[in-house]
């Protein structure tokens, strides 16, 4: 088996698998291993994405579709619904066909796939290449590159062991719970996202519909206001209340990094791309977009300083400075916008959601949500000074 | 110290990532914590969706 590459890629979800990818492309010899047995099992993800944005990666073909979105419904604390209709329309994937149709674009790109495959640890030798510990089956093989691209996911251990520091404060992090549940009532042509700190301190609830009476209904709560509860104690709270009948399919857990991206994405030999170099939008949590971007970025560039023998920190820099010029700034902006409206009262959240149902539909934008709000009802504009004084 | 209910684990990572020490070792379906390294801050504990994680005293450890 060879043990030789010029790339290795820790990690399969979407960064990973792109990086791999576009790394190939870029004509580099690349070996990918993931933990787990299969691509995209089991999906730690509500898996919500726009359609506009992926095609850049993949034809957006109707088997990694679940369900094609006329919208998104923001409920407030007192129940208030505001309609918002979505520009292009969104799509909830179907992440364990998406996952896998990336991998095998990765693969025919010239990729080696290892899966089932746990690294141990990296080591950076005195002759400028990786030496990684791969234990499969139980035994331990190594493996020597030139580059290390860690997408090891919001655990980013890979990127700990290589110097930078990734720890999460409970600030910046979300606990995450969804079920899949079989239930009539659940709507199948609207995301329905749930606002207050009753159903979710910090962040939100989501119900997403997966087609034929399934729907994934989770949370994503900020880890510093639990107060001692959990986020699984939130959701069948919730459940029980909103969906009594339900029966649940499948459950998983995650965690959603909401921090701005890393300051440090390379170092010598190094590029940290997706969950694991906190690229998530830290508004939504959502992450497969982003880390796609930022794979298809790591891997070009890591293939072309490759090519021209130097892949020095320095040379890697492109990759930041393109993730930056890319997805940076409005990255920081909605770090900011978070920031602000986990800080809304139950009572400024209704008083928002009541001013917006009184708009006609085709007024309610997002950018909308917060003008309308500050002209309308000035009190607002002192509690909202937060998102906007920086 | 700290001690994870293996019962109650869906091995999703959420304690790796708020563990500053990186005391926490886990793979697909094996979660460990290297008491050398921990420091008892109880960031898994508070960030666990399952509630998995819990404090205990040495002769209660399951």
């Amino acid at each position: 088996m060879k043990t030789d590459f010029e790339i290795v890629v820790i990690g399969g979800g979407p960064a990973g698998t792109t990086a791999a990818r576009f790394a190939c492309i870029g004509g580099a010899e690349v070996l990918l291993v993931e933990r787990r047995r299969e691509f995209g099992v089991p999906t730690r993800c509500a898996e919500g994405v726009g359609e506009t944005s992926l095609a850049e990666f993949l034809k957006p073909d109707p088997s990694l579709i679940s369900r094609r979105l006329k919208g998104a419904r923001l409920i407030s604390p007192d129940g208030t619904a505001v309609e918002l209709t979505v520009e292009g329309s969104g799509l909830i994937l179907e992440r364990k066909i998406f996952d896998r149709k990336l991998a095998e674009l990765a693969g025919e790109a010239g990729t080696e796939i290892r899966l089932n495959s746990q690294v141990t640890s990296i080591e950076r030798a005195g002759d400028h290449r990786w030496r990684t510990k791969i234990s499969q089956n139980g035994t331990e093989k190594k493996v020597t590159s030139r580059i290390i691209i860690a997408a090891d996911g919001v655990e980013s251990r890979v990127g700990r062991w290589a110097g930078f520091k990734t720890a999460l404060s409970l600030h910046n992090i979300e606990s995450g719970l969804q079920y899949q549940i079989y239930d009539e009532s659940v709507d199948q042509n609207f995301s329905e996202l749930y606002f207050g700190e009753e159903v979710a301190p910090g962040g939100y609830l989501w119900c997403f519909p997966k087609g034929e009476g399934v729907g994934s209904v989770g949370v994503g709560l900020a880890a510093d206001r639990l107060k001692g509860k959990t986020a699984r104690s939130f959701l069948d709270d919730f459940l029980h209340e909103k969906f009594p009948n339900a029966r649940i399919i499948s459950m998983v857990a995650g965690g959603i990094p909401v921090s701005v991206t890393l300051k440090e994405i390379v170092g010598d030999g190094i590029m940290l791309v997706g969950d694991a170099a906190r690229q998530v939008n830290p508004m939504t949590g959502a992450g497969i977009l982003n880390g796609m971007i930022a794979g298809k970025l790591a891997g070009e560039v890591a293939a072309s300083a490759i090519k021209q023998g130097d892949t020095s920190k320095e040379r890697l820099q492109e990759y930041h400075k393109l993730w930056h010029q890319r997805v940076g700034k409005i990255h920081r902006a909605y770090y900011i916008i978070k920031e602000g409206v986990i800080k809304l009262s139950d009572d400024s959240l209704n008083r928002v959601a009541h001013l917006l149902s009184d708009l006609p539909p085709e007024k309610r934008t997002i950018k909308r949500v917060f003008f309308t709000a500050l002209s309308r009802d000035p009190r607002l504009l002192l509690e909202l000074r937060h998102i906007f004084g920086r | 110290m700290i001690a994870v209910d293996r019962e109650l684990c869906d091995f999703c990572g959420t304690c790796v990532a708020v563990c500053q020490p990186d005391a926490i070792f886990l793979a697909e379906r094996d979660i460990r914590i290297d008491l050398e390294k921990c420091t008892d801050c109880e960031n898994c504990v508070i960030a666990c969706p399952l509630g998995a994680m819990r404090e205990v005293s040495d002769e209660d450890r399951f």
